[in-house]
């Protein structure tokens, strides 16, 4: 077990040293995000909707997107120069490979949204203050989900042709339903609903990072086979 | 009595599909201790889809490769043994050389990866560039440091797919030396290239593969033009 983490530790080290070199899939995920939440800021009609309403969909529509495009930097590093080949090589277990990528990917994700959040803050007007800790719960457990299953995707698709656009294609439809509950417990939380009304979706949310990570790590040794 | 050696590398009847195309079809190969098989064949021959298939990267369609006697497939122990150079160099261009051996080095449980990174590169002549990244360092440079990683675990085989492409006169000599070297400390060489001349003198046996399956083999013999000369009669037979 000591070793199967030292593994995963090691392979995550090693993806968040290559991003803090080249900060390439961050500033692109970051200013993606910013550019996300513009548009929904200048594209709502105030008077048709108001931004308590739509603030929920925009923060997780924003955390999804920016999520995929950050996903997509996972194992794009791994094709320059083939060093996924040097990584199957190894003798150990696939399995950890994949925690240590989840856990970097994780990590990157997090990041994102950490710097997205303030933005969302700054552009909808919204006041998080006493809601703050459900929010950044919510994050964690709709995140922990759905970057593993992302994860699995972006290994599966790097050695496509098109893998940049074969990623959201196939990791959106998985999104549905962290997206979903993250929304829910959001709105609930910005309109001050008591926290028996939010219990369910975040026992639904839990259940679904128990399955996915748990299957993704089962899965992904299999989906790495030639 | 002594008993029969064991071949470090062995590949049984081994085939590969791509749908309904065969890219190998009942490749067979044993490469004992200080063996270096040289393999050569046209463009989609199969070559690196034996390595490929050899190293464990890929699974083949039927037949079984055994590394010291122990069945590659499914067994993540037994791919400690393989060292592959492929085409492209399986380095971090954001990392340095000594970054990226560090890193192959910990994967494999090397014990003391800072110093036996920095052996590594020593004997690739690279010590200078070790703290440079490795997309600043030239194709040559860039190859010798995949050589050092592919060698840095000390693997009983060696899977080397043209290990000269790239390099310089000076560099290829010194790769060629290398080589020889861990031929000589007893590991198994199975070297894929287009031109026989490169690695002839480190050669013990010799292979054509044409359309995935051997069209010649056997221990080298004296000369590399005699050679040639049946590549091109098999070729054109």
């Amino acid at each position: 077990m000591l070793e199967f983490l030292r593994v995963a530790l090691n392979v995550a080290w090693k993806d968040l040293r290559v991003e803090h070199r080249s900060k390439t899939a961050l500033v692109s995920a970051i200013a993606f995000a910013a550019l996300v939440l513009v548009i929904f800021n200048f594209a709502r009609d105030a008077a048709a909707v108001s931004r308590e309403m739509l603030a929920p969909s925009v923060l997780w529509i924003t955390f999804s997107f920016s999520g995929v495009i950050a996903l997509n930097r996972s194992f794009a590093l791994e094709r320059e120069n083939a060093a996924l080949d040097g990584l199957l090589l190894a003798p150990v277990s696939r399995s950890a490979l994949f925690l240590g990528k989840y856990l970097a990917n994780l990590a990157f994700v997090f990041t994102v949204e950490a710097v997205t959040l303030p933005l969302f803050v700054l552009f909808f007007g919204v006041d998080l203050s006493g809601v703050l800790a459900g929010i950044v719960l919510t994050a964690i457990l709709a995140t922990t989900g759905f970057v593993a299953v992302g994860t699995v995707f972006a290994a599966m698709t790097v050695r496509t042709r098109f893998a940049e656009l074969m990623l959201p294609l196939l990791v959106l439809p998985f999104l549905l339903p962290p997206v979903i509950g993250a929304v829910q417990v959001t709105a609930r939380l910005l309109s001050g609903r008591p926290v028996s009304e939010i219990a369910g979706w975040l026992r639904i949310l839990a259940f679904y990072d128990l399955v996915f990570v748990t299957l993704c790590l089962l899965l992904f040794p299999a989906l790495m086979d030639e | 009595m002594t008993l029969p050696a064991v071949p470090l590398l062995e590949a049984q009847n081994l085939e590969r599909r791509f749908g309904a195309a065969r890219a190998l079809a009942g490749v067979s190969l044993s490469v004992f201790p200080g063996e270096c098989h040289l393999i050569t064949g046209p463009n989609g021959a199969g070559k690196t889809t034996l390595l490929r298939v050899l190293a464990g990267l890929a699974r083949p369609s039927r037949g079984a490769v055994r590394v010291a006697g122990k069945p590659l497939a499914g067994q993540p122990l037994a791919r400690r043994g393989i060292g592959l150079l492929s085409h492209q160099s399986q380095l971090y261009g954001e990392l340095t050389p000594i970054e990226n051996l560090e890193f192959a080095a910990r994967l494999y449980g090397v014990p003391d990866p800072a110093s036996t990174a920095r052996a590594g590169l020593a004997a690739v002549g690279l010590s200078d560039r070790g703290d440079d990244p490795v997309r600043s360092l030239s194709r040559g440079m860039v190859q010798r440091v995949a050589i050092a990683r592919a060698v840095l675990h000390r693997p009983s085989v060696l899977l080397l797919d043209e290990p000269f492409s790239g390099l310089d006169a000076q560099s290829s000599e010194q790769t060629l030396a290398l080589l020889a070297r861990e031929r000589s400390a007893g590991r198994a060489l199975v070297l894929v290239t287009h031109d026989p001349h490169d690695a002839w003198e480190l050669a013990t046996h010799t292979h054509l593969l044409v359309r995935g399956v051997w069209a010649l083999g056997g221990p080298r013999e004296a000369s590399v033009d005699g050679f040639l000369r049946r590549c091109r009669e098999a070729l054109y037979a």
